[in-house]
């Protein structure tokens, strides 16, 4: 087993929701999670975030088996943002700063969030509040402050769900391409097959809590909504 | 001047205060006329019981005696507190609520003693019983909020603190926030029974003393001494208990536990 292996998962079994029972999510590659609501692909993130464990199976990063791992120093290398994003109370700048805090990372200058922000379409200045931003702008800004963590590992919640098609198509562009420059691993859980089509190089389907197939897609496939 | 003893013909008349409250409550017909009387009756007995244990206690003077009922008064202390916090309590909060309270109060409760009155002997029952039973009494209503807060913190703000958590933030520093709040909330009573004194109400240690022919400008000094080592042992055992009892909620791996976690798609 190598490097390459990524995340692996083997023979995993969490309560009825989710059983898979071999899968693997390469290093430095986009993996999107398609399957309906209700399908298990939350539970699948958040097993891989170690922020649940499994009751049976093993999950590896980097060989290394996720119950052995510190599961601070995992979390702050394999980084989950959730669908319904999390505001911390105060300002934009705050909320940027929050998970780079938590991870004692270093903190970038000013001019460098707002190139994060604008990159995301947010023109909000950095000492505004975020008590009126709506759910995509709050979305937006959520997906900034993992943005800015540069992980190893980012697993995404329906990233997009509150954007309209036209920010969600340029949203999700703009995320696979900082990965990819970064050599970020993403793994993002999607209901859209079009979505997936458009950016992964791995597409896993997922039904009633199970892994259905997996499928390597070549990636820039056209966009089609 | 010699205090006027109140005798029990006259203690009986003061009951009649407690016949009002009856007949106000049966006719707003609010139907806590048996609460009423159970807490009355409760009260009464209580103090009655603890004015012969103190009759003897300060004929004996003796530090075994006074540690005894020290620790009596903190077990029923956290008695009092895991009573009235509803709480899916685990071993870890229970250790918490009892070591803040035994600890936090017996620290403030040995300083005051033997650094702000210097009192010798240092268990002279006298001073021991009354200071340990104020400091631990309002100690006690500030680990019940404390905890309160601390529970219901988590549960109002499960999503931002596992948010924390999915960063990188290590099951203290998500609960932060959650923390300060119950601190503030839980020495915020006393805080404000500090603004009050003096203008709005007299307190009862200073009345007490008053009463008993001590001279006000002795008595405010132990009221404004009592007053600051109740704050000092409120914020001491609040402190102690959130530190100690904010890990409660979460597992080995640092995942909020399974009893706050709600069921996952």
């Amino acid at each position: 087993m190598n490097e390459q292996n990524g995340l692996v998962l083997c023979d995993v079994k969490y309560r009825d929701i989710l059983q898979v029972d071999d899968l693997t999510i390469p290093l430095r590659a986009v993996t999107c999670i398609v399957g309906e609501s209700g399908s298990g692909k939350t539970t699948l993130l958040r097993l891989l975030n170690h922020l649940i464990s499994a009751d049976e199976g093993t999950i590896q990063y980097r060989d290394r088996c996720l119950k052995d791992w510190d599961p601070v120093q995992l979390r702050r290398q394999v980084i989950l943002a959730p669908q319904s994003p999390v505001m911390f109370p105060g300002t934009i700048r705050d909320n940027l700063l929050a998970g780079l805090h938590y991870a004692q990372l270093h903190t970038p200058e000013d001019k460098d969030m707002r190139k994060v922000l604008q990159r995301m379409r947010l023109s909000q200045d950095l000492s505004d509040g975020v008590d009126n931003l709506s759910g995509g702008e709050s979305q937006r800004l959520a997906l900034c402050r993992v943005i800015l963590m540069q992980p190893e590992v980012l697993l995404l919640d329906e990233p997009t769900s509150a954007l309209d098609d036209s920010t969600e198509h340029y949203v999700v562009e703009q995320l696979s391409e900082q990965c990819r420059r970064r050599d970020i691993t993403m793994v993002m859980v999607t209901h859209s097959q079009a979505i997936a089509r458009g950016v992964a190089d791995v597409t896993v389907f997922v039904h009633d809590g199970r892994i259905r197939r997996v499928e390597e897609v070549a990636a820039g496939t056209p966009w089609t909504s | 001047m010699d205090l006027i003893t109140i005798g029990p013909i006259r203690m009986i008349a003061a009951y009649v205060f407690l016949l009002v409250l009856l007949l106000i409550v049966q006719r707003l017909r609010i139907g806590r006329e048996k609460d009423i009387v159970i807490s009355t009756v409760r009260m009464s007995l209580q103090l009655v019981v603890m004015g012969y244990v103190l009759a003897y206690v300060l004929e004996i003077n003796h530090v075994l005696l006074s540690i005894a009922l020290l620790l009596l008064m903190q077990v029923f202390a956290v008695h009092n507190v895991l009573q009235r916090v509803k709480i899916p309590v685990d071993h870890v909060l229970v250790r918490a609520i009892a070591i803040s309270i035994l600890s936090g109060t017996t620290v403030t409760l040995l300083y005051f003693l033997v650094i702000v009155v210097g009192v010798q002997p240092w268990y002279e029952t006298q001073y021991f019983i009354p200071i340990a039973g104020m400091l631990i009494g309002n100690s006690m209503t500030g680990v019940s909020l404390g905890a309160e807060r601390l529970i219901d913190g988590v549960k109002t703000r499960k999503s931002q603190v596992e948010g924390a958590l999915m960063l990188g933030a290590t099951p203290s520093m998500a609960m932060r926030s959650v923390v300060s709040d119950a601190f503030a909330a839980a020495i915020l009573p006393t805080i404000n029974s500090m603004v009050g004194m003096g203008i709005v109400f007299l307190p009862g240690m200073m009345t007490g003393q008053i009463l008993s022919g001590v001279s006000p400008l002795t008595a405010i000094e132990y009221q404004i001494a009592i007053m600051l080592g109740i704050v000092g042992s409120v914020a001491l055992t609040v402190f102690i208990l959130l530190e100690l009892g904010h890990k409660a909620f979460f597992n080995d791996r640092a995942q909020i536990r399974e009893s706050f976690t709600d069921s996952n798609e």
